[in-house]
């Protein structure tokens, strides 16, 4: 492909609640085998982009482990490849990335040094299928300066959160705002773009030169009536994860079959580190119904309506309903659990109870010491 | 210059005939195994658990899935600069052109690709046992003893000694004398195919018995070693080891897998197994779906019920169905309403919907009774069972197979349904 691509992967979100104490959100686990950031990284690898930069600073250290090597999404390249930027103190520069232009400006050498024409910036917290190669297309035929992603909302979800678009009838990007109190559309930003390499160079340089540091507010939204930012729609799936119930809700669309069908069974696939983890183990005592079980679990009790991550425990007589059970948590014997997110790593005693309720999915950190045989 | 302490010579080209149709199109390390893994990966694993890093993987029979499967050695860590995996298959020369004749004559052929790294001791193993093993320890125990050559050996009952080829040794364990599947066993000492050689020794005995026809490390280096003096040791091992060679330790050792706290435990951290994993997304467990006692690999849905068996990544149990003691590997499709007991199913096959396997009485296969009993049914890779037949015990089917090949819409006990190039 004809562009580079960088992923926005930096951010902290205080609407992840305590699931963002230990983690960057695009290395939030996603759908028992995935980290979220596995499907732009995916995305890209299949779009055929070559050279990727993620761009890291909030919480990195999982993040930075997931990615140490590149060689699960093919980057592991001679030419190109996935590169990791994190804030450095330079000659000119101390500060941390202080927005999301200000981090494109940090790395403007990379973006110099390339060769590519164009450049991908696409979110670590997306949970998609997106050949970029047809945004590009519709990029070039638009004749668009900046083309943004963007997907028709359903009516019941609450968009605020999100950064809206209007457009004309061309698709044309006549209104843009951010996060608002009310919202006037059902036209989210995906935060995905597509734009020439040296106009991004330019924006982002005059973006400095003003002190500016963040793309929305002072790029997409400063220049919505001066440049041509365009409206790529998608239609197929996206979520993104970056609050406790769409990270929730998004998890459980899995169990649904044409949402499994599409991510794990069509073409092209996700791919993500491998973990060398033995296949899962339902020994006698287990009753699992309408669940995803991931690797490398053993299952002694009831699962139901739930989602374990890789390297569950699972102990006798336990339940566990309507609940995410991230990676490498040990759960006790006659344990309930419901309406949960556990956090990874936990140790849930025996006896122990949690339930949360559907409106409000109850985070469970428990580290308590772990007896292992 | 590049220099190796030891290297591991694989002997992965065998077709292990006595796994009947399961190697018609792989060879016998290929062969999947606990759901995802394949034979040649507990070896493999082993070698770069023991700080091997270099591992020449000798092909023959049908190396296509091994070939695919090993690659650069990614999975394994045995991605180097220099060393890490090469597979070696037999090569045309400019006289003297051959195939693989036996075990020694294999290693033989690639004196250039072992002496291209300076070894000081050279492993040989095969690639059809499963195991967890640290080679290092046996490396130590070999210059311990100052040994030319150090086998492998374990403990077996020995009303079972007369099975296998069994050493006797002396308080040090050094080896007085070689007994092939004795009558009178005076040792319970089996050998387990795992020879650490001295490289000038190995060197020395391949050049010296180049002539020889066929020539075989059990038959022929080792005797011909042994015979002239060499000091020969014996390392007792008394971990789990399984020879998968027959359709039964095949089936068996699958089986074992499922116990509570399975003897051979893939689940602890030390000693990890690796394998290629191009199957990545979890597991989906139905609504209506009931498993009791079982491991299911990556990606596979269940919406039927599963008892006592082991499932590989990708597969899909219809809703309905029911399978009993059976081993079903990856990309198998399993129909609605389908009953499967004491089956092994091949990669990639597709069982119809209401079709029964595996019931019946008893009764001696007609294709070849000594590799398929045990009751078992053995169905090989992307073979196709029309819906709604009735199948026997002891049955052999390889190959796309329609309504037509089973008259009254059943093939009995015994029987067997062999479709293009089939094999015994």
């Amino acid at each position: 492909m004809r562009a580079i691509g960088i992923v926005l992967a930096g951010g902290n979100n205080k609407k992840m609640r305590e699931l963002s104490y230990k983690r960057a959100i695009a290395a939030m686990p996603v759908s028992g085998s995935y980290r979220s950031i596995d499907f732009t990284l995916s995305n890209m690898s299949n779009s055929h982009i070559q050279s990727v930069a993620v761009f890291t600073q909030y919480n990195s250290r999982s993040l930075n482990e997931h990615l140490s090597s590149s060689k699960w999404w093919d980057f592991g390249r001679k030419q190109g490849g996935l590169f990791v930027f994190t804030p450095t103190i330079t000659a000119e520069n101390s500060d941390w990335y202080r927005g999301t232009a200000d981090a494109l400006y940090q790395n403007l050498a990379f973006l110099k040094q390339s060769h590519e024409p164009y450049v991908v910036i696409a979110p670590g917290d997306g949970i998609y299928k997106l050949d970029y190669n047809k945004v590009l297309e519709y990029h070039i035929e638009k004749k668009a300066d900046i083309t943004v992603v963007c997907k028709d909302m359903p009516e019941d979800v609450d968009v605020t959160r999100f950064g809206m678009v209007k457009t004309n009838d061309d698709g044309r990007i006549i209104d843009f705002e951010e996060k608002p109190m009310v919202a006037e559309s059902t036209t989210i930003s995906c935060g995905i773009y597509v734009i020439r390499r040296r106009q991004l160079i330019e924006l982002i340089e005059r973006c400095a030169a003003e002190d500016r540091v963040d793309f929305v507010r002072d790029v997409l939204v400063r220049y919505k009536n001066l440049k041509r930012i365009y409206a790529y729609k998608l239609e197929s799936y996206w979520n993104n994860i970056a609050s406790v119930n769409s990270y929730y809700q998004t998890n459980m669309d899995f169990l649904k079959p044409e949402v499994r069908n599409y991510f794990f069974k069509e073409y092209p696939d996700i791919y993500s580190k491998v973990d060398d983890l033995p296949p899962a183990k339902y020994n006698p005592g287990a009753v699992v119904k309408n669940s995803l079980i991931s690797s490398g679990s053993i299952i002694n009790g009831t699962v139901e309506n739930s989602i374990l991550f890789k390297k569950v425990y699972v102990g006798n007589n336990c339940v566990i309903r309507n609940s995410i059970i991230l990676n490498d948590v040990y759960i006790g014997d006659n344990t309930v659990i419901e309406n949960c997110i556990v956090e990874s790593r936990d140790t849930i005693r025996a006896n122990t109870t949690y339930i949360g309720t559907p409106e409000d999915i109850r985070i469970v950190l428990e580290k308590n010491e772990r007896y292992v045989l | 210059m590049v220099k190796k302490e030891m290297i591991a010579m694989l002997l992965a080209g065998g077709q292990g005939s006595r796994l009947g149709v399961l190697t018609q199109k792989v060879a016998k390390p290929a062969v999947s195994f606990g759901g995802k893994y394949r034979i040649i990966d507990f070896p493999l694993s082993n070698c770069i658990n023991s700080g091997i890093d270099t591992v020449g993987v000798l092909t023959q029979y049908q190396p296509l899935r091994l070939n695919s499967h090993i690659g650069i050695g990614i999975p394994w860590d045995l991605d180097r600069n220099v060393g890490g995996v090469t597979i070696l298959p037999p090569y045309e020369k400019s006289k003297g052109s051959d195939w693989y004749t036996g075990t020694a004559n294999a290693i033989f052929q690639n004196l250039e690709y072992m002496e291209s790294y300076n070894p000081d001791y050279v492993l040989i193993l095969s690639g059809d046992h499963i195991y967890k093993m640290d080679y290092e320890v046996m490396l130590e125990y070999h210059k311990a003893n100052n040994a030319d050559i150090t086998i492998a050996a374990m403990p077996v009952p020995i009303e079972d000694a007369s099975r296998f080829g069994v050493v006797i040794t002396n308080e040090t364990n050094r080896i007085l004398e070689f007994e092939e599947k004795p009558q009178q066993p005076r040792s319970n000492l089996a050998s387990m195919g795992i020879y650490i050689f001295s490289w000038p020794v190995l060197r020395e005995a391949l050049v010296h018995l180049s002539e020889e026809p066929g020539c075989d490390f059990g038959k022929h280096v080792i005797p011909y070693c042994h015979g002239r003096g060499d000091r020969v040791f014996a390392y007792e091992y008394n971990g789990y080891w399984k020879d998968v060679g027959t359709l039964g330790s095949y089936w068996e050792a699958n089986m074992e897998l499922i116990d509570i706290i399975p003897e051979f435990n893939l689940y602890e951290e030390y000693w990890k197994i690796y394998t290629k994993s191009d199957i990545i997304p979890p597991q989906f467990i139905a609504r209506d779906a009931v498993i009791g006692r079982s491991i299911i690999g990556e990606g596979t849905e269940v919406y039927g019920e599963i008892h006592n068996s082991v499932i590989g990544a990708g597969v899909v149990i219809g809703a309905g169905a029911v399978v009993r003691d059976s081993i079903i590997m990856r990309g198998c499709q399993i129909g609605a309403g389908a009953q499967i007991t004491k089956a092994i199913i091949a990669e990639d096959s597709r069982i119809g919907e209401g079709t029964v396997v595996g019931v019946g009485d008893y009764a001696e296969s007609r294709y070849s009774p000594k590799v398929y009993q045990f009751d078992l049914v053995t169905i090989g890779e992307h073979s196709v069972i029309p819906d709604h037949v009735r199948i026997g015990k002891n049955v052999a089917i390889s190959g796309v197979t329609t309504a037509e090949d089973y008259p009254d819409g059943a093939l009995g006990s015994g029987e067997y349904i062999i479709k293009a190039g089939g094999v015994r």
